[in-house]
């Protein structure tokens, strides 16, 4: 179109091979970024078959770790695209909790024995989706700050979950429920392979999609991808409800793995889904997330408890490596980042 | 060079590298006690950088700094402060949420043992603001929440308080009015009066010639020319010395709009209750309509409202006979509006992403099947128009916080030309462009004009909408008090009626 416009030598730093240098620093630091990961993770395995041998190799601890890993992952795929979208949810523990206690009332239950066990699925789901469509709407059209409308959503929701459950633990009691949660496709349990396409499904949307790539603007600068044209106040709501359905579903492996509902589950899920995706290099200021980094970063936290509680060694000594991890986590980050000059 | 006495700064070999990038290659020059030094280039040059490295913000790599003869090491910002250096950015560097005299005073409280002399800050911020001219803002109100123009305004006042040697100013005068330049060049002439010397950098010839003693031309970040007397060297070796070209028309030349061509855009007593009211507009297919008027005059919430951006009080904006629904940004994006804002970075781009998903953010349903972005596509339509708009460096997936400002708005230009849109909206589309890339831009958008797009420019450079427009509207305090064709109409006569009623 403007062929016949002059030519300026406009802004040329200097040619230093451009394109190569765009591309090796995209190249190291996605490489760089999962390299770390990887090699933490490596390093928790060697730890593991060191001090704990054959307990910890054998096939079975594995499944056990990507089982428990599997809860969280879940809650954890939903938080990244909510911080990629500039966001933050503290309700999710609370939403889990809450969900699962509805879905294993003795109503609920009832009608799942008398129709179809799914319909406590669809109960879980439909909760969680609730809650974090409340949490959206409230974040943005109420304008409340998104740390203070889900600091409020975690005291209510877990309240609600006590006053439903009375506070006692529900036993679930409905046959096919249990049976297609604890079976195996192919010698892998189903809330692992569950898990296993909901990140799979989680790093197609966040990276092939139309609303994935709106998340990233939305997070990266909201004013711009409002002039741009883009809905951001109905795209936040989308976030959360995304996120609030994962919780729900994060519920149902969990009612699955535990045969109960209470009002107690999912507690501090809040911090280990943050923790991981952070550490999994995701910027908690948005604009910038991994699917495959969080699932690392859940990795590598559930093999971290795996190998304590191996070792017999207490929760709370847990918890300071966990901290401690984060930290070194985020260091290395920075140091990377920097280097590849972004 | 003629050297009557030691310089009060002088510098030679600058060379300072970024990862991938020489930003600075081989800089010299020097400044005198009591001149006014231009700085000079195209964005990209290597201003920015040299003015990191004078204010101890960065490190040189090779080169030498001397200070009053003496050679000198600038280790940090506070360093360079101790020798009396001081620094206005471009980006301002104020904090919002400390007021004014906090900020003006900020690493260099004024104190007694370790407590805050906050009277005494107070009155001598009320002082410094005086001396700029600004009574009217208060030193006790949040910094965030004065317009930037006033944000300016305090960051100079910030760079007075120093009491330095040497001041250097990034583009004071980007979001000034007439009057607040003229306060200001009061300013530097008293402060060289003094012995003060002052690194003066502006993309406006004329300011040059008006304030300037001494330029020196960067390109590439080298010195292309130094010493140049700021009164006598013509404009054109200057522009010829910091694009190697030679520049022979600034305004692209235009075509009388068609009279019968349909009217896109109609606009009917827009008002937003608060900033302006009354504004009609009418914009034909071909045409460019020019808004002239001062910063905070209501043009640019006028060009937001009509936008859906802003929420109207009352008045309708019509896209080829469709009514819009008033304040839905999704409504006029839909009818073919685009908007390239006036804050670049903080409205308009997403800074950490790649060239072509800022350009394709708005019309990413056109790459999608089923929610399914196809991103081959995606780049190829983006390349495609990067080239047709010669950005630089080339390649759509590089990151767009690294481009000059010319070329990060020709990627906001862009994401217009890809939707096809009817009417482009443009808030000060050459803010901190340089004048190479400035005519390129103009070229643009009177070729998107003469391919049927209604067009509205807002800017404060009279000559800017004189020579781009068809039709001028001037905008005095939230009215239009003239509207008619730009050939019918000159500079001083706009400059008249921007300036009517105001600041009387």
């Amino acid at each position: 179109m403007s062929e016949d416009t002059a030519v300026t030598p406009t802004n040329r730093p200097v040619p230093v091979k451009e394109s190569q240098s765009t591309v090796s620093a995209l190249l190291s630091s996605a490489a760089g970024r999962n390299t770390g990961l990887v090699v933490a993770l490596v390093l928790l395995c060697l730890a593991g078959v060191v001090t704990a041998g054959d307990r910890f190799a054998d096939v079975d601890n594995v499944l056990t770790i990507l089982r428990l890993a599997a809860v969280i992952g879940v809650v954890s795929v939903g938080m990244t695209f909510v911080i990629t979208g500039g966001g933050i949810d503290l309700s999710v523990g609370a939403i889990v909790a809450l969900s699962s206690v509805w879905a294993t009332t003795l109503a609920t239950q009832g009608l799942a024995n008398s129709t179809h066990w799914i319909v406590m699925v669809f109960t879980a789901l439909a909760v969680g989706g609730a809650c974090g469509l409340v949490n959206g709407v409230l974040i943005a059209y109420g304008r409340v700050v998104a740390f203070i409308a889900t600091l409020a959503s975690l005291a209510a929701a877990r309240g609600l979950a006590e006053i439903i459950s009375n506070r006692k633990t529900q036993i679930v009691n409905v046959p096919g429920f249990a049976a297609f949660f604890d079976a195996s496709v192919l010698g892998v349990p189903v809330l692992v392979v569950i898990f296993a396409v909901v990140a799979a499904a989680g790093w197609v949307l966040l990276n092939r999609t139309t609303f994935g790539r709106r998340t990233f603007a939305v997070g990266g600068n909201p004013e711009a991808a409002r002039l741009a044209g883009i809905d951001v106040r109905r795209h936040t709501v989308l976030l959360y409800t995304l996120l609030g359905l994962c919780c729900g579903l994060a519920a149902v492996m969990l009612i699955a793995r535990t045969t109960t509902g209470s009002a107690t589950h999912g507690g501090l899920y809040e911090l280990d889904a943050i923790a991981a995706v952070v550490i999994g290099g995701t910027l908690l200021s948005g604009g910038r997330g991994t699917i495959a980094g969080t699932v690392f970063g859940v990795l590598i936290f559930t093999t971290l408890s795996n190998v304590f509680t191996l070792n017999n060694l207490s929760i709370s000594a847990q918890a300071v490596a966990k901290g401690a991890i984060i930290v070194v986590a985020v260091l290395l980050q920075q140091r990377l980042a920097r280097r590849s000059g972004v | 060079m003629t050297v009557t006495s030691t310089p009060l700064l002088s510098v030679s070999g600058l060379v300072k590298r970024f990862p991938g990038v020489m930003a600075l290659q081989g800089v010299d020059f020097e400044v005198r006690a009591g001149e006014v030094h231009c700085l000079l280039g195209q964005n990209g040059a290597g201003k920015s950088t040299l003015i990191k490295v004078l204010s101890g913000a960065h490190r040189p790599d090779e080169g030498e700094i001397r200070w009053q003869g003496e050679i000198a090491e600038f280790g940090s910002p506070t360093a360079a402060m101790r020798s009396g250096v001081a620094a206005m950015y471009q980006e301002l560097d104020l904090v919002a949420g400390l007021s004014v005299a906090d900020n003006v005073f900020l690493g260099h409280e004024l104190s007694t043992m370790g407590f805050t002399r906050r009277a005494e800050a107070r009155r001598r911020t009320r002082a410094l603001l005086d001396r700029l001219g600004h009574p009217d803002i208060p030193p006790d109100r949040d910094v965030g929440r004065l317009s930037v123009a006033h944000q300016q305004v305090v960051s100079m006042a910030r760079a007075l308080s120093l009491d330095s040697k040497l001041l250097i100013m990034d583009e004071p005068s980007a979001v000034l009015d007439p009057d607040e330049v003229r306060i200001l060049f009061g300013v530097i002439r008293e402060l060289t009066a003094h012995g003060v010397a002052v690194v003066y950098i502006s993309h406006r010839m004329a300011e040059i010639r008006e304030i300037g003693d001494r330029v020196t031309v960067l390109k590439d970040g080298r010195t292309v020319a130094t010493g140049l007397s700021a009164r006598e060297v013509r404009t054109s070796e200057l522009i010829g010395l910091m694009t190697g070209r030679v520049l022979e028309n600034v305004f692209p030349h235009r075509e009388p709009v068609d009279p019968a061509a349909p009217e896109v855009l109609v606009v009917r007593g827009l008002a937003d209750g608060d900033r302006f009211s009354g504004v009609d507009l009418t914009v034909r297919a071909g045409e460019v309509v020019g808004l002239a008027g001062l910063v905070g005059s209501g043009r640019s919430e006028i060009l937001e409202t009509i936008y859906g951006a802003r929420k109207p009080a009352e008045g309708t904006v019509e896209v080829e006979g469709r009514k819009l629904r008033p304040g839905s940004v999704g409504a006029a994006v839909r009818a073919g509006m685009g908007l390239c804002p006036e804050e670049r970075k903080s409205q308009g781009l997403l800074l950490d992403q790649a060239v072509y998903r800022n350009i394709t953010v708005s019309s990413l349903p056109s790459f999608a099947r089923f929610g399914f972005l196809d991103d081959r596509t995606e780049r190829a339509r983006s390349s495609l128009l990067t080239e047709a708009l010669d950005v630089r460096p080339p390649g759509v997936d590089r990151v767009v916080r690294g481009l000059s400002g010319g070329n990060q708005q020709k990627v906001v230009l862009a994401r217009w030309l890809l939707r096809e849109c009817r009417v482009l909206l443009l808030d000060e589309p050459t803010r901190g462009v340089d004048v190479g890339a400035r005519s390129e831009i103009y070229e643009l958008i009177r070729d998107l004009a003469a391919r049927g797009v209604a067009v509205v420019v807002v800017s404060s450079d009279v000559e800017e909408v004189l020579g781009l427009a068809d039709r001028v509207l001037v905008v005095c305090e939230g009215r239009v008090v003239h509207e008619g064709p730009s050939g019918e109409i000159d500079e001083s006569r706009v400059l008249d009626l921007v300036m009517e009623g105001h600041a009387a």
